[in-house]
């Protein structure tokens, strides 16, 4: 099954860090995750810019809106996302446990929704039109 | 790039899956030392196998090629680990030392699913992660299988897991088969799961019908395991219960999705298979004259098994052994279904009287099915006044719908 686990980083565990600290712990991570990919469990993953870069596009009075910047500010910032393949939800509980980058914020593991069947039904409505 | 395994080897790798799993996870736990990392061992073994299985040949002992591959994959991917991590470097010396890997390439390998069982149903767990966590270790149902069997979500079950297993990691829960005087209550323990897991299966009346169904040929499954590696009469016994109860699963529900009652069941629709193999077992079960609970309400439903129609059930055979399972394990249910039982043998009024003996004691008096017991054996009394109250209070009590519309039935036959 496939999970995606988004990441999150606390950016006042960094604040204090040296480089080799930051070395090591960009290393353990890299290393973490080749392990992950030799293994066939890394389906493909982004490390995200911080949340100052981004523009949110929302909806409202019959328009698109843009505005500058991520939607909320929280304390703790996604900083990236990995499609995992695990055999069951313990199994990527136990994978993303291993990882070092747990120990600079939370994980949030969710399986992928199968939307097969909806979009197999869709194409049927659109194929009707 | 080598190629793709092709469709005859993956076809042989998961029936290696299937019938070796369990024992290739259990053998796995006891040399690596800890749940997660023999896991994940075992699945890279697997993949491994998939990879070097069609150009190296069928390995003659599969599951030792396994337990090799898998071993030495854990083994290496802590070493890897270790460098990152400081402490990572005990385990990885530890296992460095343990034992050469050409030792586990033995035809001798011994069987480790009872330490595998043992330790899922060990006491210090919580008991509503016992049934989980044998599920998954020894069954290799996935997290969200579990959960749909449960009918509630994998989050809460992932979480049991993840607990009972910390638990056992955090506890040093040894991982081993209990001996001497501690192991009846132990095998207690490990019975109470097995059939809690059937139960589940057996008394579905709500939920995906399908997966629940498969909850109890699990619980079978486990049944026989436990049979095969330790077979102690209460083993047999249980055994023999579930495949008697399994053997009426046919009949026991109406094309309309109500509960056939006992009396009222086809019995040409019985699985005859289950119910000669079950009587076998009962009987091997009291020939030792060490059997308990299980073994007895085994025996009962083996009298009815035998009955070929509901008139030539041995009563007399059956208030016996309701006697002998009350002496050993009192229980007001256990008592409410004697009284059934003496109601056939001696008629409706001495069944009565030990109904409302219950009652008087305070016993059952919520109980819906004691009631409509109750009202069954006026109606048969011929005081229809009296049933009438009764069906009432059973309905009144009764939460399921099926259970509402056979009492409301039966009033209505009333008149």
């Amino acid at each position: 099954m496939k999970y995606i686990c988004l990441g999150y980083i606390d950016p006042n565990k960094f604040a204090s860090a040296t480089e080799p600290e930051m070395n090591a712990m960009m290393d353990s991570c890299c290393a973490y995750d080749d392990q992950l990919r030799a293994n066939g469990h890394f389906k493909g993953g982004e490390a995200l810019q911080p949340p100052n870069t981004a523009m949110t596009l929302r909806y409202a009075n019959g328009k698109v809106v843009v505005t500058d910047g991520p939607f909320a500010e929280t304390k703790e910032q996604l900083g990236g996302i990995m499609i995992l393949e695990a055999r069951d939800l313990n199994h990527a509980v136990d994978l993303i446990s291993k990882h070092p980058g747990a120990k600079f914020g939370p994980w949030e593991i969710r399986p992928a929704a199968d939307l097969s069947e909806i979009v197999r039904q869709s194409e049927a409505r659109r194929r009707a039109r | 790039m080598s190629e793709p395994p092709t469709v005859d080897i993956r076809t042989h790798v998961d029936a290696v899956y299937r019938a070796e799993a369990g024992r290739i996870l259990a053998t796995l736990i006891r040399l690596l030392g800890d749940f997660d990392v023999a896991e994940d061992a075992m699945q890279d073994a697997f993949n491994a196998a998939l990879r070097r299985w069609p150009v190296e040949g069928f390995p003659v002992n599969p599951r030792a090629w396994l337990i090799s591959a898998g071993r030495f994959k854990a083994i290496d991917a802590m070493r890897r680990r270790a460098r990152f991590a400081a402490s990572q470097h005990d385990i990885a010396d530890t296992l460095h030392d343990v034992e050469p890997a050409a030792a586990v390439i033995d035809d001798e390998l011994p069987d480790d699913r009872l330490k595998l069982i043992f330790t899922c149903c060990h006491p210090a767990l919580a008991s509503d992660a016992r049934a989980a966590l044998t599920l998954r270790e020894m069954c290799g149902l996935t997290t969200e299988e579990i959960a749909r069997a449960f009918l509630t979500s994998a989050p809460t079950i992932a979480q049991r897991i993840v607990r009972a297993k910390a638990k056992i990691r955090d506890e040093r829960i040894p991982y081993q088969v209990p001996s001497g005087g501690e192991l009846p209550e132990r095998i207690g323990a490990v019975l109470a799961v097995i059939y809690l897991l059937f139960n589940e299966g057996y008394s579905a009346s709500s939920g995906p019908l399908l997966t629940r169904v498969e909850l109890s040929a699990e619980a079978i499954r486990l049944g026989r395991v436990m049979l095969e590696l330790l077979p102690e009469p209460e083993v047999t016994g249980l055994l023999a219960l579930m495949l008697l109860h399994e053997s009426r699963r046919a009949a026991r529900v109406s094309a309309e999705g109500d509960l056939v009652l006992l009396e009222q069941q086809d019995r040409s629709a019985w699985n005859h298979a289950f119910i000669r193999e079950g009587i076998v077992l009962v009987e091997r079960a009291l020939a030792t004259r060490r059997f308990g609970p299980y073994t007895l309400q085994a025996a009962i439903a083996a009298v009815h098994a035998e009955a070929p129609t509901p008139e030539a059930t041995d009563w007399r055979q059956i208030c016996a052994l309701y006697a002998a399972l009350l002496a050993m394990q009192p229980s007001p249910v256990v008592e409410l279904n004697q009284a059934a039982a003496v109601a056939m043998h001696e008629g409706p009024a001495a069944g009565l009287a030990l109904i409302d003996a219950l009652f008087a004691r305070g016993e059952l008096r919520d109980y819906h099915l004691a009631h409509a017991a109750r009202a069954d054996l006026h109606r048969r009394l011929g005081r229809r006044e009296e049933a009438r109250t009764a069906y009432k209070q059973a309905h009144a009590l009764a939460k399921s719908e099926p259970e509402q519309r056979y009492l409301e039935k039966r009033l209505r036959e009333l008149g």
